[in-house]
């Protein structure tokens, strides 16, 4: 039968992402919720009217929505030139520019406060010039635990995204278009607002959609950089559930901020279907740009400004991970080298690196083609179901974090089958944060494949899977290859499983650096700094390695 | 010329081999998986004995000498793991969701502004250790028994020397000269409801100052906030982001009694004196008592309670206080020499781990609605 294997492949593309979200998602949640919305014997309903009546945590829900509308808003407008300058411009360095802006992203919050408050901070480089050159008495810039430094931060966190999604969108644009509309007498800013904008937008709406969901559940750089009272609805689950004691609350807070967010993914969905437009795609090496318009010479600016903006708290970190209250040394990376206190918790930088790899290469071979069989899932335009389902892969996004973690420590165990204190919760929970941006990346590029071209080739006699794997593949590699390089960062900045058990053999780099930092002492916070620097380098070459990793033929797209 | 991409190799070793690799790298990598995972499964069904193996979950805190572990292991021919499990907070919510299948046989970081809960979710089992005995009064945690000491320690404020030698300020003697003008926007504490230090330093403040009379706890901590106090939601944060000794401007932090004597110590020989002090004086520093227990369901009930004794005996009690930064209950144990810079305070805030349980979280509200107007 010629029908079965096409039958099974239109089966997996849905049955399969649907299984993982099952293990890895639905069912924790719901047996943590059980779990917690019984816990004070007043009904299920009782919880959601607590919340509901409690005019502070009305107000947390509110202020968690805007500043992650605030966050979104200022992350594209400061990656949108920086796009461009890569989308359009090819010069040297280039690769190694993009691994190099990637890095902020995986920064474990605690270290990204101290490379902010080292450029910053009271003492930091800004209000010392400052002090220095206009004789301020005391130190001008005032930012540590002020609303501007968490948007700061989210902006250098999640700038990444932005440049990476909607550049390669823009590289495979036939710039035709903008030359026709060029030449029919539009001027470039004309040309740029009413054509290429508009074809863009479902690349900056996939962008958006996912900085606002890690934004909307931001929870470490909020604990670490803000204040009280800039809890977000993520830090106040978090508070209920592990300090107060009060899980039923917990529960309803996490599920209205589910609801919620599905809400939210709905709507962007449809948004996203409907701004489609099948666009010519083009190699990427053929449509380099060679403007000189005053729009071309702001874009560049912008981009400049922008990549040393994110740039600078990693430069700062690996700068400052040299200097020892005696001048420079190597202080920080002696330490980490050996275990001189002879410590149970002890953990070689190598051993770390390893277990950090080892993590990442695992997430990135499981969500990768389980991100582009979604996908393919979604692909369907006429699909009652397609909207919905596409917005539910994306949930785990917008779920609370510290909920599933706990979550999995009730699911993952069945009888005499107990995984919880292995690696599977790790690796789940890494493959769950990762997946959505394989989608959001290939989805993009996939939906703007005119049918022609896979008409074509079954015309020719190519079976569906033929017709994928070398039609819509070669076109999909660059997009791929950028939801490779998600999913190993997701996994190596760890987010979202904080809250799992950790074994010691299983110590990563940023768990290192976190257990550095829980005692005082400059000898600690020196190896902390000497650890993140260990992970920007391990991160950075990873990214570089990932985007050279191309299979023959593939690479020009 | 345009030619199309990649379709003119139309060759039989095209992508599908690729897809065929993917499959198989996939596969590779879930069975591995699965295999690190099923090494780790401690389920002894084929066998009668007892399983010879330990698991303890603690907080993140946690540590102690490879070698002390190793002893105990081949003492009993025995295997240990530790399982970091967050903050003390995140830990015991953790032991409570697993408690119809707990995760591990022991519990270590249960303290006093933790006990009340413990012991009203059950999720010990009793054991009173011999070693008990060699614990003051003052230092034992729990009558029932159920938590046995291991530690104890002071949150207390430390301030930094050198800010205010240059600027020529007394340091403060006691909580309340916090709230004296001269110490505006000087000091920073952790949110007591994120943070361990900040709860312990909270229940200071209510020790000291009560609930009735004219000077309230809450009184105290509205002149705390007009005097521009800065709150962070951790330690760590608090420590190396906002105290003047590390990167910060604030030279007044909530920390440990301990912590000068550990600036000394992790200089690695580049101070002989601390760059920072305690604020001693009575009713300042709130003492904090750590102790293990075993958890309902523990495999191995024996062994489990000869890890108890062992956590309690010298050699343990005299390897840790460099590591955890924090007194060993056994009175037999020796301090290292650089403890002559973490001095016990003569007279600690106390309050009972019950008052604790009965008014934890109301306190936590209470403070929380009064900080944020």
């Amino acid at each position: 039968m010629k029908d079965s294997p096409v039958n099974l492949w239109r089966t997996a593309r849905i049955a399969l992402p649907l299984t993982f979200l099952l293990i890895a998602f639905a069912w924790p949640l719901f047996s943590i919720t059980r779990f917690s919305l019984g816990w004070d014997g007043q009904g299920i309903l009782s919880p959601f009217i607590d919340a509901a009546s409690d005019s502070y945590l009305r107000g947390r829900f509110i202020f968690t929505t805007w500043q992650a509308a605030l966050s979104t808003i200022l992350a594209l407008a400061f990656g949108l030139p920086s796009a461009y300058v890569f989308a359009r411009y090819r010069f040297r360095g280039r690769g190694l520019l993009l691994a190099a802006i990637t890095i902020p992203f995986i920064l474990p919050p605690i270290v990204m406060a101290l490379g902010l408050l080292s450029l910053l901070g009271p003492s930091g480089l800004a209000n010392d010039a400052l002090t220095g050159l206009l004789g301020f008495d005391n130190p001008p810039i005032r930012l540590l635990n002020t609303f501007a430094i968490i948007l700061i931060a989210h902006v250098v966190y999640e700038y990444a995204i932005v440049v990476r999604l909607i550049s390669t969108f823009w590289a495979n644009m036939d710039p035709a278009v903008q030359e026709a509309a060029a030449m029919l007498g539009a001027s470039p800013r004309h040309v740029f607002f009413n054509v290429t904008l508009p074809l863009l937008l479902p690349a900056v709406a996939a962008a958006a959609a996912l900085i606002f969901l890690f934004t909307f559940t931001s929870f470490g750089i909020i604990l670490i950089l803000g204040a009280p009272q800039h809890a977000t609805l993520e830090v106040e689950i978090y508070t209920l559930m592990t300090k107060l004691f009060r899980p039923h609350i917990a529960a309803a807070l996490a599920l209205a901020q589910l609801i919620a967010t599905f809400g939210m993914l709905w709507a962007y969905v449809k948004l996203q279907s409907a701004a489609v437009t099948r666009i010519r795609l083009r190699a990427q090496g053929a449509t380099p740009s060679t403007g000189r318009s005053p729009t071309d010479y702001i874009m560049r600016l912008g981009a400049i400004a922008s990549v040393l903006l994110v740039l600078s708290p990693p430069v700062a970190l690996l700068l400052r991970s040299f200097i020892t209250p005696d001048g420079l040394g190597l202080d920080g990376y002696t330490a980490i080298m050996s275990n001189d206190r002879n410590e149970y918790f002890y953990i070689s930088p190598i051993a770390a690196i390893r277990n950090s790899l080892a993590f990442a290469v695992v997430t990135v071979i499981l969500a990768v083609p389980l991100g582009v069989l979604a996908a393919y899932g979604l692909r369907n335009p006429r699909a009652w179901w397609r909207n919905p389902l596409d917005a539910l892969y994306m949930l785990p996004l917008g779920v609370s974090a510290v909920t599933l973690g706990l979550g999995y420590l009730l699911s993952l165990r069945i009888g005499e089958f107990d995984v919880r204190t292995t690696v599977v919760p790790i690796i789940l929970a890494h493959t769950l944060i990762a997946y959505p941006f394989v989608i959001r990346v290939v989805l993009s590029t996939m939906r703007a494949i005119r049918p022609h071209l896979r008409e074509a080739a079954h015309v020719l006699g190519a079976s569906p899977l033929a017709a994928a794997m070398r039609v819509d593949l070669p076109i999909l590699s660059r997009a791929i290859l950028v939801g490779s390089v998600f999913a190993f960062a997701v996994s190596l900045g760890e987010f979202g499983a904080t809250l799992l058990l950790n074994r010691p053999e299983y110590t990563t780099m940023p768990v290192a650096i976190l257990n550095y930092l829980t005692r005082p002492g400059a000898i600690n916070l020196a190896s902390a700094l000497a650890m993140s620097t260990v992970l920007m380098v391990v991160a950075g070459a990873g990214f570089f390695l990932i985007e050279r990793a191309r299979y023959r033929g593939w690479g020009e797209f | 010329m345009v030619t199309d991409h990649g379709m003119a190799r139309f060759s039989r070793r095209g992508p599908e081999r690729w897809l065929f690799r993917t499959v198989v790298v996939m596969l590779v990598a879930v069975l591995t998986t699965l295999g690190m995972a099923c090494d780790n499964l401690s389920v002894d069904i084929t066998t009668e004995d007892l399983p010879r193996d330990l698991i303890i979950m603690s907080h993140d805190s946690f540590n102690i000498g490879e070698d002390v572990i190793a002893e105990f292991e081949q003492e009993h021919d025995a295997t240990v793991t530790i399982l970091k499990s967050g903050d003390a907070g995140e830990t015991l919510t953790k032991a409570i969701l697993a408690k119809d299948a707990p995760t591990a046989d022991l519990l270590y970081g249960i303290d006093n502004t933790f006990l009340g809960r413990a012991l009203d979710e059950e999720i010990f089992i009793e054991y009173e250790s011999p070693m008990l005995d060699n614990v003051p009064d003052e230092y034992r945690l729990d009558s029932s028994n159920h938590v046995m000491p291991v530690d104890y320690g002071f949150v207390a404020l430390n301030y930094h020397i050198a800010w205010f030698d240059e600027q020529g300020v007394a340091p403060p003697t006691d909580l309340r000269s916090l709230t004296d003008p001269q110490y505006r926007v000087l000091t920073v504490v952790q949110n007591p409801a994120t943070s361990s230090p900040g709860l312990a330093f909270l229940f200071a403040t209510v020790a000291a100052f009560g609930e009735d009379g004219d000077y309230t706890w809450q009184d105290y901590w509205t002149d705390l906030h007009e005097n521009e106090v800065l709150v962070t939601d951790g330690w760590t944060d608090a420590y190396y982001t906002a105290f003047s000794l590390y990167e910060g401007d604030r030279p007044i932090v909530v920390s440990y009694t301990t912590s000068p004597a550990a600036e000394v110590f992790f200089s690695e020989g580049a101070l002989t004196e601390p760059p920072t002090a305690n604020v001693l004086g009575d009713n300042s520093a709130f003492l904090q008592i750590e102790g293990i227990g075993i958890l309902d369901g523990v495999r191995n009930e024996e062994l489990a309670q000869q890890f108890v004794d062992y956590v309690m005996d010298r050699r343990f009690q005299e390897d840790f206080p460099t590591l955890m930064w924090v007194y060993p209950a056994n009175e037999d144990a020796e301090l290292p020499g650089v403890f002559e810079f973490a001095p016990i305070p003569d007279v600690p805030a106390e309050l009972s781990p019950e008052t604790i349980a009965e008014n934890r979280e109301r306190w936590i509200d209470e403070w929380t609605a009064l900080m944020r107007s």
